[in-house]
């Protein structure tokens, strides 16, 4: 029996020629993301074990990407900033993406691939949640605490238990009315909000290698909402050609050795979907697998329509939305986040007909916001998009536990930038078919 | 490491996520200064809805008005406590207000990871359904060794399945502490 993508990441890792999951193992880390939420946290508990002088393990593999709390007064949301400018400074560290200056980013999931740091085969950690992010390029990506980024950054190691491994096989074509998005709601509320709790979710199946890398990217960005601890999609010709592109760029290290599907691996399962046959979903309030199809909800009225977030800011949502509103206005307040600036600056290039994204978003009446989290996760109340009433909310984020996007009261539906734009038409709950030209 | 704990029981219900047990708006205190870390202890479980503070009657918040530490050391939950995001603020806010333990029937990986590493609370799983059965303010005793957790006010006895792969980590205090013990890091 061979060993399933997880597997071989993490054997090779752990210097070993193999390993089984249930294994507690010490493995090496290739790159360490924070942020200016868990990033001063990690640099205490970092600066207490290892001394005031400590040096990083490896300057060049600590990257540290502030995006939750940028555009706010918050004073104390500022301190966290210069936390990490001193630490930067001090250390020498090459890739921090300063606010308020030209390499600032965003949302550190879209920027870190951005700004070539995603290479297939490797491990990475990250003190956030959806890490597993970036198990699209083929790659370990979990999330961690601050006491394992502090270790992870003295000495380059972590523990980890070898999780088993759930494959979810797409097969069929993607109907234009669903994405991303619809594929892992599906999933989520198949198997349960913890439905992969320790175990890795393998996303394999023509459908999937038809999806682009943003696509990908969102489809493991969720894993963390089943519980899983790492999702991946084995690499292919899309997955290195953009990997490659971002490296030069970047001037980023270039060698990388990725591991392929075997398919012989030991899996708890293999659950089968034909995307074609599936409908656009939600998550309704209060947990990312209570899952309802569009049409089930149809007609619940909406005070405002989100989208943006690691999950649902990508070019490719934005231009997602932007085909349906086009030419229309929207009767709801709709927020518009790029997650990062790149993203932002792409909405002012690209075109649909004779206008750019930018363009159609403001003619449709939504407003935009800068890069960042912004109100993905609630933040500092004059965080942009915020939910300070308990209003109805359809959102392209990725979780909707009461509180997530601000107040506790709030009703989060979480969902495709497709089923955000319809419904952003209507100001009821809307399915894109029923919006599409 | 403790191995008996003897406390109050706090009681919520199932998939109770990071932002419940410490709302996103207050992760700006440093967890270095000893003087804003109090605060994470006087916001933990802030992000409670009323209803769910504190089963089965609701309405009992885990910290009283100007209050920095609980009344409770006794978490009993349902399953997947603790999911949501990475913050490590979470365990630390439940250990600054005072808990030192938490009785759930499942956790969020990260948070479970995050509670042991640290050396915040004790994560201590149950296969059995505890939360509608203990109280809010019932007198629990546990027992790590044995495997037991004992209610003094109703005089119930329930059983805990070992602690399991965790233990080393528990024992040595944190991860660094167990990271010298596997050579991972210099003493
Ligand atoms: S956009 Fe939302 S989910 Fe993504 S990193 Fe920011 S806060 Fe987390």
């Amino acid at each position: 029996m061979g060993m399933t993508l997880t597997e071989q990441i993490l054997a090779r890792h752990a210097g070993r020629d193999r390993v089984s999951a249930g294994e507690n193992i010490w493995v090496d880390v290739d790159i360490l993301l924070t942020h200016d939420v868990c990033g001063p946290g990690t640099i205490g508990i970092f600066k207490d074990k290892f001394g005031a002088d400590a040096k990083v393990w490896d300057k060049e593999r600590v990257v540290i990407i502030p995006d939750h709390y940028i555009f706010t007064a918050d004073a104390m949301a500022r301190r966290n900033i210069d936390i990490l400018r001193e630490f930067v400074a001090e250390q020498g560290l090459p890739y921090y993406y300063d606010p308020g200056t030209s390499r600032y980013k965003g949302v550190c999931h879209v920027a870190l691939p951005e700004e070539g740091h995603t290479r297939p085969g490797e491990l990475l950690l990250g003190t956030d949640s959806h890490t597993c992010t970036h198990g699209a390029f083929g790659m370990f990506a979990t999330g961690v605490g601050n006491t394992d980024a502090a270790l992870a950054m003295g000495t380059g190691k972590t523990w980890l238990k070898v999780p088993e491994t759930m494959r979810f096989e797409f097969h069929g074509a993607l109907p234009p009315y669903l994405m991303a998005k619809d594929l892992i709601l599906q999933v989520i509320g198949d198997i349960g909000f913890d439905g992969a709790t320790y175990r890795a979710m393998e996303f394999v199946g023509p459908a999937v290698f038809d999806l682009n890398i943003e696509e990908r990217m969102t489809l493991c960005n969720m894993a963390i909402e089943a519980g899983g601890k790492n999702g991946v999609v084995e690499p292919d010709q899309v997955t290195i050609d953009y990997v490659n592109e971002r490296i030069a760029r970047a001037g980023t290290h270039a060698d990388y050795t990725p591991v392929y599907d075997t398919a012989d691996g030991a899996y708890v399962f293999t659950k089968q979907y034909d995307v074609s046959t599936l409908d656009p979903v939600v998550a309704k309030p209060h947990r990312p697998d209570n899952r309802a199809s569009v049409r089930e909800v149809a007609g619940t009225k909406v005070d405002r329509v989100y989208i943006g977030s690691c999950t649902g800011g990508k070019i490719t949502d934005f231009e997602a939305a932007a085909r349906l509103l086009a030419g229309r206005e929207v009767r709801v307040d709709t927020f518009i986040v790029p997650a990062t600036t790149e993203v932002a600056r792409e909405l002012g290039r690209r075109k649909i007909g004779e206008h750019t994204l930018t363009e159609i978003f403001r003619n449709a009446g939504c407003r935009l916001g800068e890069s960042s989290c912004a109100a993905c996760l609630g933040g500092p109340v004059d965080t942009f998009g915020r939910l300070n009433e308990p209003l109805t909310c359809v959102s392209t984020t990725n979780r909707n536990f009461p509180g997530r996007m601000g107040h506790k009261d709030g009703q989060v539906y979480l969902a495709s930038p497709m089923t955000a734009a319809a419904t952003a038409l209507t100001g009821v709950i809307t399915d894109p078919r029923d919006q599409m030209s | 490491m403790d191995t008996k704990i003897r406390g109050k029981a706090y009681v919520v219900g199932e998939s109770i996520d990071t932002d419940q047990i410490i709302p996103a708006q207050y992760l700006v205190y440093s967890t270095s200064d000893p003087e804003e870390r109090r605060f994470y202890g006087h916001y933990a479980l802030a992000g409670l809805p009323v209803a769910s503070q504190g089963l089965p009657d609701g309405g009992t918040p885990f910290v009283r008005g100007e209050e920095f530490t609980s009344d409770y050391q006794i978490i009993v939950a349902g399953p997947n406590f603790g999911c949501g995001s990475s913050r490590e603020h979470a365990p630390l806010a439940l250990a600054e207000a005072g808990a030192t333990l938490v009785i759930a029937e499942s956790y969020a990986r990260i948070f479970f990871r995050n509670c042991v590493n640290g050396g915040y609370v004790i994560p201590a799983e149950t296969r059995e359904r505890l939360y509608d059965r203990v109280r809010t303010g019932d007198d629990l005793e546990v027992d790590l060794t044995a495997n037991t957790v004992i209610n003094h006010t109703t005089g119930d006895h329930y059983e805990l399945p070992p602690i399991g792969d965790i233990l080393p980590i528990l024992e040595a205090g944190d991860v660094f502490e167990y990271a010298k013990k596997a050579g991972m890091m210099a003493s």
